[in-house]
């Protein structure tokens, strides 16, 4: 039990995906902008990548090894295109949320890495805890980053404002003090930039993450 | 020794295997969900339509539509004529807004005349005049439907997109952007049609000054916010016929 329950912790920190094995960086930069797609985006990759390991688990015995990548990638293609229908169909809303993110998901690194270098020599149960595991891990970083880029670039947090008022003329709370939003903060450079400081205060702390 | 799983022929097979069994799955999938698909977005535009005519469950400043239930109802309650104007000549259609304004886009293209869509809508004893609007934004498609009254001055707007960056370009169907419109004229002091610009830094972040044409841009979003200047600009003047037609009645 204790070698199952590190499959889910070690993601989270010393293993995880983002910082540690630089996987699904595309996405960390691409939507975080706002705290709220951050959360949508680690939701729908928490499924599609434990469902996907569990899939690809099952059928690590009979995949040729030629052509293993081509087959993890219907695999993924195949999930996140049943899940887009039948959302299209049954909850149209959700679905017009999520459709941006489809693409995303495809493409996301952290999958096919996952599959790649776990679920093919894995059984199911495991390959399913470390989907989870690893999903939780890139969602800790993408909303701590949504978190900060949202707040400082546009002094909202899930679109509530909580630094005040910023519009001219009528100003409140921070911003009546000169406080003003940084707009850099909403471009993409600033998420490598926010990842790159998390990367550096996890390597500080532990230094046996250094490479040589 | 050769595994199994290594030989071409095994290889061969299963990649036959699979592409047959996931095609015809998705196919199936595809195909049953069909009509409640279509259903959906025929739902949805009537939706879209009333909500640019200020028909919508707005609350704070999150932009929600009428109830699906209610969209029908609704739907015929306030629209009170469809129209198509084909070659500067107009005609009644009652499924005016299932035209695809995409395919007439194209149409156009290839030199065939395009169908225009116009919802005559009134509500409150006020007439409003509902075109939809198509163009792209920085990673796909994006659409809208935008209410005028008689003079071209904007009443309501309605944006949506395809996959534009969530947080920054997916914005422009957020209600701090589409209310910006709301006011603002199409037409330039002079009468002439100026179309109205997503600008960025023009001195005017609350949008008092309706008569410039412009409207406050989005930070970080200025491929979609072009993309919106564009379509308003390109696909309302095809309108302006129509509207100077009115004028002189």
């Amino acid at each position: 039990m204790g070698k199952d329950s590190r499959l889910i912790l070690d993601p989270l920190a010393d293993n995880n995906p983002i910082t540690i094995q630089v996987l699904g960086i595309c996405s960390a930069l691409a939507i975080t902008a706002e705290l709220e797609a951050s959360i949508v985006m680690s939701i729908s990759v928490l499924f599609v990548l434990a469902v996907g390991n569990v899939v690809i688990s099952l059928m690590r015995n009979i995949i040729p090894s030629k052509i293993r990548i081509i087959v993890q990638l219907i695999v993924v293609a195949t999930l996140v295109i049943i899940v887009d229908l039948v959302l299209k169909a049954f909850a149209y809303e959700l679905s017009k949320t999520l459709s941006v993110f489809v693409g995303l998901i495809i493409t996301n690194c952290i999958i096919m890495g996952r599959f790649e270098a776990f679920a093919l020599g894995n059984g199911p149960w495991r390959s399913f805890l470390d989907g989870i595991g690893n999903s939780l891990g890139y969602a800790i970083i993408l909303i701590i980053v949504g978190f900060f880029r949202e707040l400082l670039g546009s002094g909202t947090l899930l679109g509530y404002p909580v630094l005040g008022n910023p519009i001219p003329g009528e100003l409140t709370g921070l911003y009546a003090y000169g406080y003003e939003n940084n707009g850099f903060m909403l471009l993409s450079p600033m998420a490598l930039i926010v990842v790159g400081i998390i990367i550096w205060i996890q390597r500080t702390r532990n230094k046996a993450l250094i490479e040589d | 020794m050769e595994k199994r799983t290594d030989k071409n022929s095994y290889t061969i097979i299963f990649a036959i295997g699979m592409v047959l069994i996931v095609g015809a799955l998705l196919a199936y999938l595809a195909s049953a969900l069909k009509p409640m698909i279509q259903e959906n977005e025929r739902l949805e535009k009537q939706q879209n339509i009333l909500y640019a005519m200020g028909v919508n469950e707005n609350e704070g400043t999150s932009a929600n539509f009428v109830s699906t239930e209610d969209a029908p109802k609704l739907f015929g309650q306030y629209i009170k004529k469809q129209l198509v104007i084909e070659n500067g000549s107009v005609a009644e259609d009652t499924t005016a807004y299932l035209i695809d304004v995409k395919k007439e886009q194209a149409k156009a293209k290839a030199g065939k005349t395009r169908r225009l869509p116009l919802f005559v809508g009134e509500k409150d004893g006020k007439t409003f005049y509902i075109a939809p609007i198509r163009g792209k934004g920085l990673w796909d498609a994006i659409w809208g439907y935008v209410a005028l009254d008689e003079n071209m001055v904007v009443q309501g707007a309605y944006f949506d997109h395809k996959g534009e960056t969530p947080g920054l370009g997916a914005n422009i169907k957020q209600r701090f952007f589409m209310d910006d419109f709301i006011g603002e004229h199409l037409l330039n002091a002079n009468g002439e049609f100026k179309g109205i610009t997503v600008a960025k830094g023009n001195g005017d972040p609350k949008n008092n000054d309706k008569l410039d044409n412009e409207v406050d841009a989005i930070a970080g979003a200025t491929i979609t916010g072009d993309g919106v200047t564009v379509m308003i600009k390109k696909d309302l003047k095809l309108y302006l016929p129509y509207f100077n037609k009115l004028k002189n009645k």
